[in-house]
């Protein structure tokens, strides 16, 4: 069997005395797409930024991409080239311009020529639909438009996993849409590791390899789409799954 | 025909001097009373004013005695005086060294405001206008003359410390702030203990423990320069106001600037060079020139430690026997300078700061 591309044993969190997330083993294999579920202060958001060091664990070993997340800054940089990142609030950088949000990493992280850096930052902004705003700051776009931009900023480092921190929880109704377009249309490339953690069930369905629900820092229950929607074996899941589908 | 295609009127002020006047100066008692307290000051001020500086002196006049007869301001002092005040006991046939130097400062530091400038080459020309103000100043080479930096003076001199004062406390500054929101709890104790420290101290205090009290702690026969250690306690004194102010902008920038710049794997620096500095400036400019119009106006305290700043300058003309009693006229010609250049700089972070806003709109 290929290795996993997140590996997750044993890992545990705190917050001051309050534990977030409590002994989580996840393995993800490469080209998996999952889907993170369950509700609010559950330890899902907290989950995912571990991979990426944005939060540190207390205990546990995480690996990905083979190389051990320690305190290692080298080791976290590594880790951060090959891991992209969209959040709930977009955090685009209001100073620079969509193009320019999306040149710095490439530029500054992976050496690129500015040149091929635009280049390829028109690419990706194409490909989710927004490349004649390229020269505006994002200040000047729509919540859904900026939500597309970060995606593509994410994109143009060609990471090997996304993480998805409920990127369209912050959005109004109408622009929710145009969000996950761009995000089925990456599912359905071969190839990306991709997490997501949405409430977004009909995104789940259609994408998702697998959907695990959390509760209270634990992994409840993970299964694939069909079963983990038609057939919910843990009782707290039924009740999740009712709350948010009705 | 707007108006009359929505019906009423809203509440639009009605065009016209008249009306002016009554919403802007007689709209209420309080204000009708302000108006006329206003009014009154300045028409108690400006005549007087106007008199005293245009309509009483004798322009033609040119010894302390005619200026007396003819009462008023006595511009004939400044006429007589101004070279000692612009560059203090610098060799008197010399003076175009300074002159030059104060040119080539102003000229870096407009060029220095203009965007379009603000590339590579501005620090070479900065480098080579440093090397050629210092070699201007001191001589001894090229066939100029040797000069003391104990003869420096004026206008120059305050240049001198106000420039190399911002240029270096600037970073200073920048990296103390970064150092007191540190992870590291050496770097940050240091920082803060230095920054409350300076700021726990006046800068006369700063100055004269430059020049009185260092030069104790040093080993027999080593001394630093006396501009050299004014120079170093105004950095040190700015730097310290300069942290604080930047540490204000580096907070008001989200948390989720520093998690996405982090999440694209960018390091430390970068994250600091390209996404936080170029915010959290933007953020505290107006504070920013404040504080440099400050520094430019505190180099006038160096006249403590006997260093012949402009200031300095101003009170040995008024000191001159021959002309005794001129000392509104000197005042007021070196508040003059000081005004042009602290404006200049007041004007200058207005524009950026406007425009800056603009483009991130």
């Amino acid at each position: 069997m290929a290795q996993a591309m997140i590996q997750m044993e044993g890992v545990s969190k705190w917050f001051g005395s309050f534990q977030v997330l409590r002994d989580i083993d996840l393995e993800v294999a490469r080209g998996e797409r999952i889907v993170i579920c369950g509700p609010s202060g559950s330890g899902k958001s907290t989950l995912i930024r571990c991979i990426n060091r944005l939060e540190e664990h207390q205990q546990g070993r995480i690996v990905v991409g083979g190389v051990e997340l320690t305190g290692n800054l080298k080791r976290i940089e590594a880790v951060r080239r090959d891991v992209g990142m969209v959040f709930q609030h977009f955090n685009l950088f209001p100073h620079l311009t969509v193009l320019e949000n999306l040149v710095l990493g490439p530029v500054w992280v992976l050496g690129l020529p500015r040149r091929a850096a635009e280049e390829k930052a028109m690419h990706y902004l194409e490909r989710v639909h927004i490349a004649d705003q390229a020269d505006k700051h994002p200040g000047q776009l729509s919540g859904g438009q900026q939500q597309r931009v970060a995606i593509a900023r994410s994109l143009c480092m060609e990471p090997k996993v996304m993480l998805f921190d409920e990127p369209t929880s912050a959005l109004d109704p109408e622009m929710v849409t145009e969000v996950l377009d761009v995000m089925v249309g990456l599912a359905e490339d071969a190839g990306m590791t991709m997490l997501c953690v949405t409430h977004e069930m009909g995104f789940a369905r259609q994408v998702a390899d697998r959907v695990i629900f959390m509760d209270q820092g634990r992994i409840v229950e993970q299964n694939t789409p069909e079963a983990f929607f038609d057939a919910p074996a843990n009782e707290r899941t039924r009740l999740f799954l009712s709350r948010i589908l009705h | 025909m707007v108006r009359e295609a929505t019906g009423a009127a809203p509440d639009i002020p009605p065009a016209g001097a008249a009306a002016w006047l009554k919403a802007r100066l007689f709209s209420s008692p309080a204000n009708i009373l302000l108006t006329v307290l206003a009014a009154w000051l300045l028409l108690m001020l400006l005549p007087a004013a106007v008199e005293w500086l245009f309509v009483l002196p004798d322009f033609h006049a040119s010894t302390p005695q005619q200026c007396q007869a003819a009462g008023g301001a006595c511009w004939a002092f400044i006429a007589a005086k101004h070279r000692l005040i612009l560059f203090g006991l610098y060799p008197y046939d010399e003076q175009w060294r300074p002159l030059l130097v104060t040119a080539m400062l102003v000229g870096i530091i407009v060029c220095s405001g203009v965007r379009r400038f603000w590339r590579p080459w501005l620090l070479g020309a900065w480098c080579v206008v440093l090397v050629c103000s210092a070699v201007l100043m001191w001589g001894g080479v090229f066939g100029l003359s040797h000069v003391e930096d104990s003869l420096w003076g004026g206008l120059p001199l305050t240049l001198i410390l106000s420039v190399f004062g911002i240029a270096f406390a600037f970073p200073l500054g920048i990296l103390l702030a970064l150092g007191r929101r540190s992870e590291m709890p050496v770097i940050k104790a240091l920082s803060v203990i230095y920054i409350e420290l300076i700021r726990g101290v006046p800068l006369i205090s700063l100055l004269f423990m430059s020049s009185v009290m260092l030069p104790l702690f040093l080993p027999e026969g080593f001394s630093i320069d006396k501009l050299l250690r004014a120079q170093i306690a105004i950095i040190m004194f700015a730097a310290a106001y300069i942290a604080e102010t930047v540490r204000g902008g580096l907070q008001a920038i989200p948390k989720g600037q520093y998690e996405a710049a982090a999440a694209l794997g960018l390091t430390y620096w970068q994250q600091v060079r390209k996404i936080v500095l170029p915010q959290a400036l933007r953020v505290v400019m107006a504070p920013l020139a404040s504080i440099f119009i400050s520094l430019f106006k505190d180099t006038s305290l160096v006249v403590v430690i006997g260093i012949f700043d402009l200031t300095q300058a101003a009170k040995a003309a008024i000191a001159d026997a021959q002309w005794h009693g001129f000392s509104i006229e000197a005042y007021l010609f070196i508040a003059c300078i000081y005004f042009v250049f602290c404006y200049a700089i007041s004007r200058y972070s207005q524009g950026l700061e406007k425009r800056l806003k603009y483009e991130s709109a």
